[in-house]
């Protein structure tokens, strides 16, 4: 009997307590209110910050592509510190940093945070589509403005259901296609003299299904050619033993190797190739060699490898936001860091140009419908290249350089020098193709 | 036919590298029923470990095995004494919660540390010196290495552990923890010994795993896979087997390549799987759980 007198007077009081607590909040905010309203708009409207979303990966297995995050938004939050200037109020710019770790589903519950939690302006992602296409779903349910990047556009555009002759509303993305990497690759082996005779390494991912499909991958535009490819069929990643691939290329008389293989595993190739006598004359494997550090670890079996090139200092592009060359960006980048630069360093900071330059044409934050119509609008000269999602080969795709490289022995070490174009013609060619030793 | 016999080779070399990888695992396993769900993650630090000797010293990397052992050693008995030990017990969970966070950390230190670049050590010309062999066939140095240092290891392990005094603190602290206690064995400092050697065998398989690819921070969980499988078929306790073990997974992966490429790993897992099913201790099991 008396606890429960005790527990009616205790909830009468909590609920006592509450209520002044509550009154009192309505009182303060009622006065705030009363107190903006007295001060001219543009006060207001510049302490409202304009929030950017931002999903990466920084850890896991794909942290590789993250690297540069901490870098571009530190040299944006220095750039952006006195705010952006928008007609004329100018805002602060909060960055919102999410990691995806490396894992779809963590990347659609971060952009879900940045939603709803956040509410930030707008979203921005890039990496791989298992983060790209998560992110990019959320925001179109949410309808909020996004734009990503770092993704081959079929497997963005397709691997989320797209329609070519509807596209998407809210979601738009930029980077080159599978027909790029393929017409740049064939083109760079026709450019020595070999026998024409390809063994390739296509894992069973993504990426290599992908590239080995017999119906948009590389086997019918090698066919038509004229190269002869040998193809022991998708090998499970990570593998530690090649020797049936060596043995079988050695047998056919393999003069180019190609792939898309993750670094352990292609080191392990490569070594093993030596070991065993398989002397390619051209080798071009994406992902293993994109790499400076990967490369370093090679020594002198790094020379001479080549990769599809879609960021480097010879880019000719400068960044429309900081007015920084693609040379000065990675300058900075190795300054800041002490690490040599990356082809996502580019692909990192173009995102946040393309965003606050769309941000700029919308008239400031606040307005979601506003937004998404300046990207959609967007006619852009990027770090990354001309940006304009109304000119790809689908909707809501904009498509950017790519060409092919070769690391071959400079001044101080090794150097990433381009030395194929035919899909990108600006950007220039700093040297000939030149066959292992 | 010659290309079976370079299959059969090649999938014995790769047995050797597998040894390699679970001869300390073998040795934990064995003597305390500790199963280190980070003993592919510790690998991965002795290769960075090895990386930063090697910048350091400016040397051959295989002249970073003199650091990285012994640190290696050292951080073993520290980890056994201060964290491992306390959670022994009758309770096989503790250990495995504990070392599963170990490896979190560890992959999430290394990521702090040396960024997610994948870094490998390069031994220059050695790493593609092969031997000619007739019909054709042709071995690498490197793969010949790795697969003695693992025989001289597990040798090495199993000559300390019939010979010396140590080796016969390590079985009776096996057999039976509670009377090796009675006869004045101090079971937390032979634990911590056994940690260390354990750890030791790491540094090498770290350095040489550097050497023969490239490594990042979270490549440390599929070498704990194999390394365990070659210890469940070589049976618990027996080091001969590990090394079997190591050789039959090896073999079993080279042949399902060679078969299809997509079937490698899977035959590997097969063989472990049959070995389970019919021999559901390994094949020679040397300690009997009670």
């Amino acid at each position: 009997m008396a606890e429960s007198s005790s527990k009616g007077r205790l909830s009468g009081m909590i609920a006592g307590t509450i209520d002044r607590r509550t009154t009192l909040k309505l009182m303060g905010g009622v006065a705030a209110g009363a107190a903006a309203s007295m001060f001219p708009a543009p006060f207001v409207r510049a302490s409202k910050p304009i929030k950017i979303g931002y999903v990466s990966p920084a850890t896991g297995p794909l942290a590789v592509f993250g690297e540069p995050d901490p870098f571009t938004i530190e040299q944006l939050n220095k750039f952006l510190s006195g705010g952006l200037k928008i007609g004329d109020a100018s805002y602060p710019v909060e960055i919102v940093y999410k990691d995806s770790q490396s894992n779809s589903n963590r990347a659609a519950e971060v952009a879900n945070e940045l939603i709803l939690n956040d509410e930030v302006d707008i979203v921005i992602a890039g990496s791989t589509p298992a983060t790209t296409n998560p992110v990019a779903d959320q925001c179109e349910l949410n309808g909020m403005p996004c734009i990503t990047n770092d993704t081959p556009w079929q497997p963005h555009f397709f691997g989320r259901g797209g329609k070519p002759d509807q596209g998407f509303e809210w979601t738009y993305h930029f980077f080159w296609g599978l027909e790029d990497i393929i017409g740049s690759y064939t083109n760079l082996w026709k450019s020595i003299a070999t026998n024409k005779v390809l063994g390739a390494l296509w894992p069973n991912d993504s990426d290599g299904n992908a590239w080995g499909d017999g119906k948009i991958g590389f086997p019918p535009v090698l066919e038509k050619e004229g190269f002869k490819l040998v193809d022991l069929g998708r090998y499970q990643t990570p593998s530690d033993d090649f020797s049936s691939y060596i043995s079988e290329f050695k047998k056919e008389g393999v003069e180019i190797v190609t792939g898309v293989v993750p670094p352990p595993d292609f080191a392990n190739f490569w070594s093993q190739a030596g070991q065993q006598g398989l002397k390619p004359k051209i080798v071009t494997v994406a992902k293993a060699s994109e790499f400076p550090a990967a490369i370093e670890a090679f020594g002198e079996r790094g020379e001479g490898l080549t990769v599809e090139v879609w960021w480097s200092p010879n880019h000719p592009f400068a960044s429309g936001l900081t007015g920084q060359s693609s040379a000065e960006l990675a300058k900075a980048y190795t300054a800041a860091t002490g690490r040599p630069w990356t082809m996502p360093v580019g692909f990192k900071h173009s995102l946040f140009e393309v965003a606050i330059d769309a941000l700029k044409r919308a008239g400031g934050p606040g307005n979601p419908e506003a937004i998404r119509d300046a990207i959609r609008d967007t006619d852009y000269a990027s770090i990354v290249g001309p940006i304009n999602f109304r000119k790809g080969p689908v909707p809501n795709i904009a498509k950017t350089p790519l060409v092919s490289g070769q690391w071959q022995r400079g001044s101080n070490g090794l150097d990433l020098v381009i030395v194929e174009n035919s899909q990108a013609p600006m950007v220039p060619v700093g040297g000939e193709l030149k066959p292992l030793a | 036919m010659i290309g079976w016999i370079d299959t059969i080779i090649q999938g014995l070399l790769l047995g050797g590298l597998y040894a390699l990888f679970a001869a300390g695992l073998s040795l934990t396993f064995g003597i305390m029923r500790l199963i280190n769900i980070g003993h592919g993650d510790l690998i991965v630090l002795a290769g960075y470990l090895g990386i930063v000797a090697t910048d350091a010293l400016g040397l051959n990397p295989f002249w970073s095995l003199v650091f990285v052992v012994p640190a290696m050693a050292v951080l073993g008995y520290g980890l056994q004494r201060v964290v491992l030990n306390r959670t022994l017990g009758t309770d096989i969970l503790p250990p495995l919660l504990v070392t599963f966070g170990l490896s979190i950390i560890l992959q999430n230190l290394l990521m702090q540390l040396f960024s997610a670049d994948s870094r490998g050590l390069n031994a220059g010309p050695f790493e593609t010196a092969s031997i000619a062999l007739p019909g054709g066939l042709a071995v690498g140095v490197f793969p010949v290495l790795i697969f003695v240092t693992a025989i001289a290891v597990i040798g090495g392990l199993q000559l300390v552990f019939s010979r010396t005094s140590l080796g016969r603190a390590f079985r009776a602290a096996s057999d039976d923890r509670v009377t090796a206690e009675l006869m004045g064995i101090d079971n937390r400092h032979i634990y911590g010994l056994a940690m260390a050697i354990a750890l030791a065998i790491v540094g090498i398989a770290g350095v040489y795993l550097a050497i023969r690819t490239s490594i990042d921070p979270t490549v440390g969980p599929s070498r704990l896979l194999y390394a365990f499988e070659a210890v469940i078929i070589g049976g618990l306790g027996s080091l001969w087997g590990t090394l079997a073990g190591g050789m039959i997974l090896g073999l079993a992966q080279s042949i399902g390549f060679r078969l299809d490429p997509g079937w490698g790993i899977l035959t590997g897992h097969m063989a472990f799987l049959a070995v389970l099913v019919f021999r559901p201790n390994g094949l020679f099991p040397k300690t009997r759980d009670r």
